[in-house]
């Protein structure tokens, strides 16, 4: 098992350097420019010093490698520092933002909370409606539960969230006035009545996040749940006399979650990425809205480092869930 | 009984009056919304509107624009002029005279020393400053005295107050950004999101492209103000989500922006919370007529170039029919309801310099095609579309993406196709068009077409630099990569040696006459350009607020100082 993830995560070292530059290279050569932002009363030599001041006039090769050696050992530096109080960058240039003149990970450091909290919490609220509703609809399978399930899994899979989420935004928060539409930052719990103020803004983004969630989670623990229950071995469990809830709770369960934490695990960078249409409804300032804004005016080393970090999340999210499945399924080993 | 109610309800408004300018932070909170969001306060950095107007909220000029554009003092005592010996007789210089006894939100003192470092801050040339024009011309900056600034030209300016005035062109403090000079100006981050300023208001927390904290600055000049306590600028979301956070649901006090169709504004107004504010700027969406040849035929290098005159549009009447057949009342009503008025000139304002142009606005359709007649285009195989020398007359009609602008071109259109011209329309994504990429075909000064629409307005009220972009030398073309500002390649000797004169006119007046003059050459007598809409700042604000102007000539939180809450 050692040696099978040192050699995955040695593997990772080119496959990531290939995905930075095809990330690089590909977000360079889309059309677009970071001056088509600025009014036009700003005269065409201002522009120029103001490219220049970015470094956005130097040959793509040469930025790319200054971003690679900015991503690889400036920030890392400054993280150091930042965690031990050392002084180890010297000043060294760090990547920062051409549109707000700001590092990219002070930027992202910023933004992480927020498309944490609610991401987070809607990935977990998510998986929680999802596992009952999968096994009890695959144990009753065809009941009117089943139905039920299947039909509430296929419209939050195909209703898009920019449609349930404006929805809930008219009815909830415009019509009865009950939830805020904006997404307030600054807002920290420290009683309770704060508390209730951050329930209060996180519940309709969340509300959209988790039924989309749960809608797949749901359709994977159903299937797996299913063909778990024509197993041989709950045929014998069920010779042996055991009650029917320690058939479905202990012996197919354990069995039939091995997909599906696999299934969770490679969900899990999205929940690191943030949800870009749901962050944008819900004016909730995340990971996802730094990444359309920056989109929105050319801001490429913002757009280079954000989507390279989703990258690194999901290669390493892959090596975890081939880890966990080794781990959970003692059939399978790679050694 | 009713009369005692009455009087008891005037001596309480009496008892409140002057409770309700008082007090420094009596009003609590002001909840502002930029639904783009703020990057940076430091507008040197970002020419973006949001920007410039977050930080007018902390930095200030040494003299801003009023609601009808005329400069007031801020940091200085009095406007320089001829007149009282602030301006020099031979307009090479002028010299401001400092408010005395202002300080920065430190506490230290504001000086000379920080007007001249400004100065120095934006012209390095390595500091990719975002307002270089507006330092243009400047020789030197000097401190007469700890309170009094010389600014010297290196040429006559009719025109000398763009250097330090308006909220494009804040004091920044020496101290701190001392070492923020040239290359360093983008590593400041924390001087640029939390800048030190003479404002009502400064900066307590910042977090980027989301929202901005201030409190009150203690050491504003005027003790009794700001009125609020602490002020929040939050950003994200868009015009439509942000105007119904201020009509609908009143979660704020201020929306910036709304630029929403006249459908929703009608829908917004109906939520009772809030009121819709205007103002009239230079603003103009226009479509713009290309004088050269911007067929595909031709070799690259030579399309849209002086070498080639365009062969329809060479013809002056047909540029007039193609003006006349438009209908400017419905293209507002449909696009812009209260945030547009139709309009017939390239500068709509300040009225001094606005021509009385209007001949444009009603539509006339037959008058157009007898236009096109008498030019000698006419329609002979019954096709619906005209011809000429066995030419067609079908144009291209490109603007960026945008759903206004695509409902213009359809407006458009239809009548162009009415007077019997064959229109095809073209659609390029903003960030493209408006990129200035040399190498893209698709930038609006490369003009691969033969008409394009956009908006475009001046910064400030003198429309000197604006005029300027339809000189003979501006002309865009390969051996300038493509980067001039006379996008029509328009060039009449008459026009430049007209514009000559506004280098030594002064006084409003002079100037605005010869403005005028300038802009009917460009519109009613060339109809080179077809101006359509004047387009109006058009933001939210809520009813509980109160002090508020609506300023479309500096910032739109210019006065915020005396913004409060109704009593």
């Amino acid at each position: 098992m050692l040696t099978f993830t040192l050699r995955r995560l040695l593997l990772a070292i080119p496959t990531l350097l290939l995905i930075s530059a095809v990330i690089f290279f590909m977000v360079d050569f889309a059309p677009g420019s970071p001056m088509a932002d600025i009014p036009l009363t700003v005269p065409p030599e201002v522009r120029a010093k103001m490219m220049a001041a970015m470094g956005a006039d130097q040959p793509v090769h040469i930025r790319y490698v200054l971003w690679l050696k900015q991503f690889f050992w400036n920030e890392p530096l400054y993280g150091i520092d930042a965690l031990f109080g050392t002084d180890f960058a010297q000043g060294a240039q760090r990547i920062i933002s051409w549109q707000s003149k700001v590092p990219v990970f002070q930027l992202i450091g910023e933004r992480l909370p927020q498309t944490l909290t609610v991401v987070g919490t809607a990935y977990a609220l998510g998986i929680l409606i999802a596992l009952p509703i999968g096994i009890w609809s695959a144990y009753r399978q065809y009941s009117w539960f089943d139905l039920a399930g299947t039909f509430f899994s296929t419209m939050g899979f195909s209703v898009p969230t920019f449609f349930t989420g404006n929805l809930l935004i008219l009815i909830f928060a415009v019509k009865l006035g009950w939830f805020p539409t904006i997404y307030d930052t600054n807002l920290s719990i420290t009683d309770w009545d704060s508390f209730y103020k951050m329930v209060m803004q996180m519940a309709l983004p969340v509300t959209v996040l988790a039924l989309f969630n749960a809608a797949e989670i749901s359709r994977y623990t159903r299937a797996s749940v299913l063909e778990n229950l024509g197993q041989d071995y709950v045929r014998t469990a069920r010779a042996k006399g055991m009650p029917e809830r320690t058939v479905l709770l202990k012996h197919v369960l354990r069995n039939s979650l091995i997909p599906v934490v696999t299934i969770i695990a490679l969900g899990l960078p999205t929940v690191f990425g943030g949800a870009i249409v749901t962050e944008q409804i819900f004016k909730i300032n995340g990971i996802g809205a730094a990444l359309i804004g920056a989109i929105h005016v050319s801001d490429l080393p913002v757009i280079q480092t954000i989507t390279f970090i989703f990258a690194v999340l999901i290669v390493l999210f892959n090596l975890i869930a081939d880890i966990l499945y080794g781990i959970l399924d003692p059939r399978i080993r790679y050694d | 009984m009713k009369m005692k109610t009455l009087l008891l309800g005037a001596a309480a408004a009496f008892a409140l009056a002057p409770a309700a300018h008082a007090e420094r932070g009596a009003d609590g909170e002001l909840k502002i919304l930029y639904y783009q969001a703020v990057s940076t306060l430091n507008a040197y950095l970002s020419s973006g509107t949001k920007d410039v107007e977050a930080g007018s909220l902390v930095l200030e000029p040494l003299a801003a624009f009023d609601q009808d554009g005329k400069l007031v003092p801020r940091l200085a005592s009095e406007i320089p002029t001829v007149e009282n010996g602030g301006v020099a007789a031979d307009l090479t210089s002028i010299t401001w005279k400092l408010n005395p006894g202002v300080k920065w939100s430190d506490g230290s003192d504001f000086t000379a020393e920080d007007v001249i470092f400004t100065w120095q801050y934006c012209t390095d040339p390595n500091g990719g400053c975002a307002q270089g024009a507006k330092y243009e011309g400047v020789k030197s900056v000097e401190a007469v005295d700890p309170l009094t600034v010389k600014v010297t030209f290196d040429a006559p300016k009719p025109y000398p107050y763009q250097p330090f005035t308006g909220a494009t062109a804040p004091i920044l403090q020496k101290a701190q950004f001392a070492n923020c000079l040239g290359t360093a100006a983008a590593t400041c981050t924390e001087q640029n999101s939390k800048p030190i300023g003479t404002g009502p208001y400064m900066v307590t927390d910042f977090k980027v492209n989301d929202v901005i904290t201030l409190d009150a600055n203690p050491n504003y000049r005027d003790p009794a103000k700001p009125a609020f306590a602490k002020v929040t600028v939050k950003g994200g979301g868009d015009a439509l989500a942000a105007a119904s956070a201020v009509m609908e649901t009143g979660e704020f006090d201020y929306a910036w922006n709304t630029q929403i169709n006249p459908e929703q504004q009608a829908q917004m107004e109906a939520g009772g919370k809030g009121t819709f504010v205007n103002a009239f700027g230079t603003l103009v969406e226009r479509i713009e007529i290309n004088m050269t040849d911007p067929s595909p035929a031709l070799p690259e290098g030579e399309r849209s170039t002086i070498k080639h005159p365009h062969p329809i549009f060479s013809d002056a009447k047909v540029r007039q029919a193609l003006s006349m057949a438009i209908d400017r009342n419905v293209l507002v009503e449909v696009g812009y309801g209260k945030a547009g008025r139709p309009t017939c000139n390239l500068v709509p304002a300040p009225a001094y310099q606005a021509s009385d142009n209007t001949a444009c606005l009603t539509q006339d359709i037959e008058g157009a095609k007898k236009l096109l007649e008498e030019a000698g285009w006419v329609d002979t195989d019954g096709d619906g579309i005209r011809e000429k020398d066995g030419k067609k007359f079908s144009i291209l009609y490109q603007t960026s993406v945008n759903a206004v602008r695509q409902d213009f071109q359809a407006l458009v259109k239809g009548w162009w196709n009415e007077i019997g011209i064959e229109v095809e329309l073209k659609s390029i994504d903003p960030g493209v068009y408006f990129g200035g990429d040399a190498a893209s075909p698709d930038t609006f000064q490369k003009f691969y077409a033969d008409v394009e629409m956009y908006a475009n307005n001046f910064d400030g009220t003198d429309a000197e630099p604006y005029m300027a972009q339809y000189l003979c030398d501006k002309i865009p073309g390969p051996e300038n990569q493509w980067q001039g500002e006379n996008i029509n390649r328009f060039c009449d000797p008459a026009y430049d040696a007209l514009f000559k004169t506004l280098a030594t006119a002064t006084g409003d007046e002079a100037r605005g006459t010869i403005v005028k003059q300038l802009n009917d050459m460009l519109t009613k007598d060339t109809n080179t350009i077809l101006p359509l809409v004047d387009r109006g700042r058009f933001s939210a604000k809520a009813n509980t607020l109160d002090g508020f102007i609506m300023n479309s000539w500096d910032s739109e939180l210019w006065n915020v100082a005396d913004w409060h809450r109704v009593k």
